[in-house]
């Protein structure tokens, strides 16, 4: 009887209806995204015998991941790439994001935001091969530095190599980087930048002590949320980088349609993971000061 | 000089940047030669008559719009039930569960890709398009939940409290007040659900098997020349397309910010 009520005591509570409620999204996320994630895992300690897996645990892919100077080679250039673009995007958008969020008038702010955002939503594909059009030996740039007679011949090494990667990840990314910061510095109450000016500190002053720390956290948020996805991106090296922009998404899809040696290919994917995962509890726990102020 | 006019410059010069390869798009879709370079060499309708005449094409825009579709019903049903859920109630295990259902927003779309091909294959699944909907819900559900959330937010509590005083059941209560003032949000959410599920190419790459989506198809283009400017201009009337549900779904967001009273700060993120 006294668990009786205790457990219809606990159904009509909220824990019990926030639990109920959630539980196909949650149940859904669980089976087609944590368990596969727990299964490429698996997958990475076990051997390719060509038609069947060999189910002995081993560390031979991620000897083969670590050790092959190719994948080495690979695996750097992908961090060099994601940290390239990460900071030109988020250096780029934040004088964007202060400009909408500090001299734009309130009502026009979504209007701006909107008009960020659209690019964004427009085929990504299609997007990535037009950067080809536009960087190509041909291309936008190169006809019009050529008309304008900036350069005699066209440049070559705006395409098919890493700068093209990053110019094209750069745009791609940039809504991802504007809206956190953006975010982040409305949230600023003004008065404490006028309190800034009123105690002597000049305008560069009381952006530097002030309102920078304070959009510390969006920053922060932006520089996770372009870091993190850019690292495993394949169609833009794909399309625009050349031999020499290859990534490691590239390898993994090499070794998973091309290749079918799921188990490298899965400890190519763990390493990424865990090469992302750990450089950014790093980044995190050198900024713990600025987003400690948030609360 | 005005306050602030450097950035506003500044800025207009970074908008030129993010729409240039979409105002380039037309240029080459309306460009009578088969090279996608400058100088232009004159103007044809062409490239769009030719579109309708590519029957692999036809059917890559049958299975996009049916992938679509039911993802994007599927997440936007997934997201109602985890946005009100996160809303409206504290449990154990919250921001676990949430975080989990949140990651695909970061998490690179090859390692969702890889994984869940993985696991289809390992329990015996034929790749078709029901493979690639599975993939698309779970990168579309948390771009739906962050769309409920603030329309859950934005919601009165005290009218759903007045409707349980006069008798109404939870369920009647859901279907007579919750679900009618959240309903701008609904249909936010259903639009750019859409909009990604087209729009994604790499889970659809790894999980599609024969049946080809639209950008699959349009991947698998890129690699002939010839067929650059028929994608061109198949690329101009997506481009059209995006927009314009996305001024739809921008419509339906702030009308549902209105019916509530609040002040309009954000864009869809």
């Amino acid at each position: 009887m006294d668990a009786k009520t205790r457990w219809g005591r606990f159904w009509r509570s909220d824990a019990a209806s926030g639990l109920v409620l959630i539980s196909p999204t949650a149940l859904y996320v669980v089976l087609m995204l944590a368990v596969p994630l727990a299964a490429i895992l698996g997958y990475s300690f076990l051997t390719d015998g060509y038609l069947e897996i060999i189910w002995t645990p081993t560390l031979a892919n991620y000897a083969e991941a670590w050790g092959d100077p190719l994948y080495r080679l690979v695996m750097f250039r992908s961090l060099f790439v994601s940290a390239t673009v990460t900071l030109v995007t988020v250096c780029l958008a934040f004088p964007v994001a202060y400009y909408v969020s500090f001299h734009v008038r309130p009502d026009r702010k979504s209007l701006w935001l909107f008009l960020i955002t659209i690019p964004f939503w427009t085929s990504y594909l299609i997007r990535v091969f037009l950067w080809k059009v536009i960087l190509g030996y041909n291309g936008v740039v190169n006809s019009s530095l050529l008309y304008l007679g900036i350069i005699d011949e066209p440049l070559t090494f705006i395409l098919y190599n890493v700068n093209a990667v990053v110019i094209t990840l750069a745009h791609a990314y940039a809504p991802f980087a504007i809206l956190p910061i953006f975010v982040a510095l409305e949230k600023i109450d003004r008065s404490l930048l006028e309190a800034g000016q009123d105690l002597g500190e000049s305008k560069l002053l009381t952006f530097w002590r002030v309102t920078l720390p304070l959009a510390m956290p969006g920053v922060v948020a932006a520089v996770l949320i372009v870091f993190i996805p850019t690292i495993g991106d394949y169609v833009t090296p794909q399309l625009v980088g050349g031999p020499e922009g290859r990534m490691i998404a590239n390898a993994i899809q090499l070794q998973y349609l091309r290749l079918d040696n799921y188990p490298l290919g899965s400890a190519l994917a763990v390493s990424a993971m865990t090469i992302v995962t750990a450089v950014s509890l790093v980044f995190l726990f050198l900024n713990r000061r600025f987003l400690r102020v948030r609360q | 000089m005005k306050h602030g006019s450097g950035f506003r410059i500044y800025t207009i010069v970074y908008l030129v940047f993010l729409y240039a390869p979409i105002l380039l798009l037309p240029i080459f879709a309306f460009n009578a030669s088969t090279i996608i370079a400058f100088p232009l060499s004159g103007f044809t309708t062409d490239w769009f008559a030719q579109l309708l005449t590519i029957p692999a094409l036809v059917q890559a825009v049958k299975n996009s719009v049916i992938i679509a579709v039911s993802a994007s019903i599927l997440s936007t049903c997934l997201g109602i039930f985890a946005a009100r859920a996160s809303t409206r109630y504290s449990f154990p295990g919250k921001g676990p569960i949430m975080g989990l259902i949140m990651l695909p927003l970061v998490l690179p779309e090859i390692i969702v890709a890889v994984s869940l091909l993985v696991v289809l294959l390992g329990i015996g699944v034929n790749l078709s398009f029901w493979t690639v909907i599975l993939g698309h819900v779970l990168i579309c559900t948390p771009f739906s939940i962050a769309i409920l959330n603030s329309a859950f937010l934005s919601l009165d509590q005290s009218l759903e409290e007045a409707a349980y005083d006069l008798g109404e059941t939870k369920w009647s209560t859901f279907r007579l007040i919750t679900f009618p003032l959240i309903m701008p949000g609904i249909i936010s959410s259903l639009l750019i659900s859409f909009t990604i599920s087209l729009d994604e190419f790499i889970i659809a790459f790894f999980l599609t098997g024969t049946e080809p989506t639209l950008p699959v198809y349009i991947w698998s283009q890129l690699r002939f020349p010839t067929k650059i400017p028929a994608i061109m201009a198949l690329g101009t009337i997506l481009v059209a397309l995006s927009i314009t549900l996305l001024i739809i779904a921008e419509y339906f967001r702030r009308k549902g910010i209105r019916k509530t009273g609040r002040s309009d700060t954000g864009g869809f993120l």
